[in-house]
């Protein structure tokens, strides 16, 4: 009962925390920008507010946080009171100071992750859509091949071949990603390379990255921007999963998922804390999605039937 | 011949959404029509034919209404009838026949099917309808009517779909049949069979028509009376031949001087040819497509390529640029042999070769302003940045009469029709190239925006020097822009020479077949061609004069 008051309570805060949000942006942003923004429903406003305290907080994690990110500065599992507000970890270690930190790390490399996968799946995809012949077969058929093999396990097997440091985390969930990326790049960039516009440019004699840059990919970047969105959930959600499973950020870095699994006997005894981090993955999550939902809406054309 | 009225539309107001407001699309329309009367409605686009068209069915668009007048159909108030009533008058007692069959048709069912969908939902028997099919089909010319039924709408040309569709149209026999530019897609080969088609049907059925078209000289066959609308507004209504012997409003004087742009003779060629395409054989996969092409293009003249669609018009286009390597023969410009593939050829090379293309919709990437699409071939081949750029595309702008100030900054987008076919042409011209092939630029535009286009390319070429080839379909063009004219058939050249001597008899056969085929805007043109054409086309009895 209590859990869907408080439910209840949120979603009718967040309402108008939205409205207002949007009234600002329409408010203060250029003509053109507004425009967008004053159609833009509430829960993308919502979506667009709950992302910027995220990149807010990730961004000033050390002026935020109460106490440094790795220090043991209490006993272990302390309740929540005044000096450490959401009490402290199973080493004494202060939760919320580790939250805030896990947003940058967790969202960070989830980003840098997703932004890896995006550029190199999105121009091999439109690269492979224009040349078309063999180089598409064979770049197609690769990414077949590893499409093939079930994608937590692929990136269980090559963590474990190459360690687990952050940069191979990015390069692996990246690679892992990025054949989803080129798929669905390449099915976009097919349509546009049969234009008259791209024949006109081609016989002008354009080089191929003049193509995939000004003429193929404003094109082809409504579906890429949705999917971008999309696919920044999957990976969030796959670096957390990876981390509970132990193989994905390492102590101490502070991260969500492993923080789920380091303090999950706490559940047991009724306390919610480690459920924050996982609630914290959650709201972005959905968070993203609205935003997300949004601009398939845009790129659809299905507004001008409003 | 005439009977009773069918169809009464007084003081019809339609209005179209704009954002938040409602702009008016039809002003005010009165339209009468009696049974078995064709009425023909023209006017270029926008000027709300179709609209009026679907209003007569008492149906508005997605983002319009019908704010004011009033549709009587047979008695029955259109825009009192229930949604129920009216959907039971459609497709029973008024059918529509849509421009593009192609669009129309469901690409995954059978002609047949699709036929018989109304008519059993309307309480016929099945196999009495697909009876019913053959006869129309037989009278629709259609090639093996008891077969062609069977086949998809992709394993039929598009000629016969436009039939077919029509005989769709009069699968319940209705008392009122739309026609929405039936032909307007059309090659003018094809065009004759289907005008006669539907001719004669309508006179058998004593039908009812409303002809909706651009093109005046379709409509001079086909309608009884002619009615000309211009942005919403009627401008005259006429019994078609007072209304061509003595239109009286200006506009319509304009839509019929239309026709008679022609520009002055070009002085003959002198010196070797800028292009010489010499026996040139290529095509897809196994299939030849063209077979020994050859034919010259001078510097400052224009060549018309002519012939129907399939006859290989674009494929020489194709060879000409290098997109298409041909298997044997050659392309020489200016005295050097052009390298086969374009990718071969230098960038002076290309810039030499431009090209426009038939749909501006897909010729020019949405997603670049008009200060990039037109500057990048001049940055690109002529080496200008920053403010020699900027003033060149000004230069540009000002050439094809549009505002630089207003338009520099545009999306194509934001443009209409006939201003992206003028931004194709400054993108070639950006390049100042020797030649530049027109492919079908015209087809897709109004007549009196075509005018414009033509006379554009006139003076430019006057200007420039520039050398044209003009690949067409429709031969008034040719008549009226044309130096020389290349007719082709099958991928072969036909005919070729000056275009005094082509339009002029003797012709070859198939010259003469396209040549007969161009409407002319004699009501009685029609009859005459198909009674000089001993019944090929068309099977009946012979016709009668103008029947007004």
């Amino acid at each position: 009962m209590g859990v869907l008051l408080f439910l209840v309570i949120v979603i009718a805060a967040s309402i108008p925390l939205a409205w207002l949000f949007r009234a600002t942006l329409v408010r203060t942003l250029p003509h053109d920008i507004a425009i967008v923004a004053r159609d833009m429903p509430l829960t993308a406003a919502f979506g667009l507010l709950v992302i910027g305290v995220y990149v807010f907080v990730a961004v000033l994690a050390p002026v935020l946080a109460p106490f440094p990110e790795r220090a043991v500065v209490g006993t272990q599992f302390q309740p929540w009171d005044s000096t450490h507000w959401l009490g402290t970890d199973r080493l004494g270690r202060d939760m919320l100071s580790r939250l805030i930190y896990g947003a940058r790390n967790t969202v960070g490399i989830a980003f840098a992750t997703t932004t890896l996968a995006f550029v190199v799946g999105s121009l091999l995809g439109i690269w492979a859509a224009l040349r078309g012949g063999w180089l598409d077969q064979g770049l197609s058929r690769f990414v077949d091949a590893l499409m093939a093999i079930p994608s937590l396990i692929f990136s269980l097997l090559l963590l474990t071949i190459f360690g687990t440091t952050v940069m191979t985390l990015i390069l692996v969930i990246a690679a892992v990603d990025a054949t989803r990326v080129y798929r669905i790049a390449r099915s976009v960039a097919q349509g546009v390379v049969v234009m008259d516009y791209i024949e006109a440019a081609r016989l002008r004699g354009e080089g191929n990255w003049y193509l995939i840059r000004r003429e193929i990919l404003p094109n082809a970047l409504a579906p890429l921007v949705a999917e971008f969105g999309l696919r920044f959930c999957f990976v969030f959600l796959t670096i957390s999963s990876l981390s509970f499973l132990g193989l994905g950020i390492q102590p101490p870095t502070a991260d969500w998922g492993s923080m789920v699994r380091d303090n999950a006997t706490l559940i047991t005894f009724g306390n919610v804390t480690p459920l924050l981090p996982a609630g914290a993955i959650a709201l972005l999550t959905v968070a993203v999605n609205f935003v997300v939902d949004w601009q398939l809406y845009r790129a659809s054309g299905l507004k001008e039937q409003g | 011949m005439t009977g009773d009225v069918l169809l009464n539309i007084k003081g019809l107001h339609i209005e179209g959404r704009a954002g938040e407001d409602w702009l008016p699309i039809i002003n005010g329309i009165d339209l009468t029509l009696r049974r078995g009367e064709v009425l023909g409605l023209i006017g270029e686009s926008g000027a709300g034919k179709s609209t009026l068209g679907l209003a007569a069915m008492g149906f508005a668009r997605d983002g319009c209404r019908i704010s004011g007048g009033e549709i009587t159909f047979d008695g029955i108030d259109l825009r009192a009838a229930s949604e129920r009533r009216k959907r039971a008058l459609r497709g029973r007692r008024i059918a529509y026949v849509a421009q593009s069959a192609a669009a129309s048709f469901n690409p995954a069912h059978k002609l047949i099917d699709q036929y018989c969908e109304v008519p059993v939902l309307k309480g016929m028997g099945r196999s009495e309808t697909e009876a019913e099919a053959v006869t129309l089909y037989r009278k629709m010319q259609l090639p093996a009517p008891e077969e062609i039924g069977f086949r998809y709408p992709h394993q039929v040309s598009g000629g016969q779909l436009q039939r077919a569709m029509t005989a769709m149209a009069m699968a319940c026999h209705p008392d009122l049949i739309i026609f929405d530019e039936p032909t307007t897609a059309l090659d003018v080969t094809t065009q004759i069979e289907v005008l006669a088609a539907i001719r004669d049907i309508v006179r058998d059925y004593n039908t009812a028509a409303i002809y909706i078209t651009h093109d005046l000289a379709v409509v001079a066959q086909m309608a009884d009376r002619i009615k000309i609308l211009l942005r919403g507004d009627e401008v005259e209504e006429a019994d078609t031949r007072t209304m061509l012997a003595n239109p009286k409003a200006d506009y319509t004087k304009s839509l019929w001087a239309v026709r008679s742009f022609a520009r002055p003779e070009a002085p003959p060629p002198k010196g070797a040819p800028l292009v010489s395409v010499q026996g040139v054989r290529a095509g897809y996969g196994k299939v030849d497509i063209l077979h020994d092409v050859s034919f010259d293009i001078h510097a400052g003249r224009t060549v018309a390529v002519v012939g129907e669609s399939g006859s290989g018009k674009s494929t020489v286009a194709r060879v000409i640029t290098g997109l298409l390597p041909p298997r044997d023969g050659q392309v020489v410009f200016d005295g050097t042999p052009l390298p086969p593939d374009y990718r071969a050829r230098t960038r002076d090379q290309l810039r030499q070769c431009q090209m426009i293309y038939q749909m501006a919709d897909t010729a020019l990437n949405p997603k670049l302003r008009l200060r990039e699409l037109i500057g990048r071939p001049a940055r690109m081949y002529l080496g200008l940045q920053g403010r020699a750029l900027d003033s060149r595309v000004r230069e540009l702008l000002d050439l094809i009469e549009l505002d630089p100030d207003t338009y520099i900054d545009r999306l194509p987008s934001e443009l209409s029709g006939g201003q992206k076919q003028r931004i194709g042409i400054a993108r070639a011209l950006a390049a100042e190239p020797q030649l530049i092939i027109c492919d079908e630029v015209t087809s897709a535009l109004d007549q009196i925006v075509q005018e414009g286009i033509l006379k554009l390319l006139d003076r430019l070429q006057r200007e420039f020097g520039l050398a044209y080839m003009f690949i067409t379909h429709d031969l008034s063009t040719v008549r009226a822009i044309a130096d020389e004219v290349v007719v082709m058939q099958h991928g072969r050249v036909v005919e070729q020479g000056p275009k005094p001597e082509m339009f002029a008899p003797p012709h070859e056969p198939y010259t003469e077949l396209l040549l007969s085929s161009v409407p002319e805007m004699d009501p009685d043109w029609l009859t005459r061609l198909l009674a000089a054409r001993g019944g090929t086309v068309q099977a009946g009895a012979p016709c009668s004069g103008g029947k007004g």
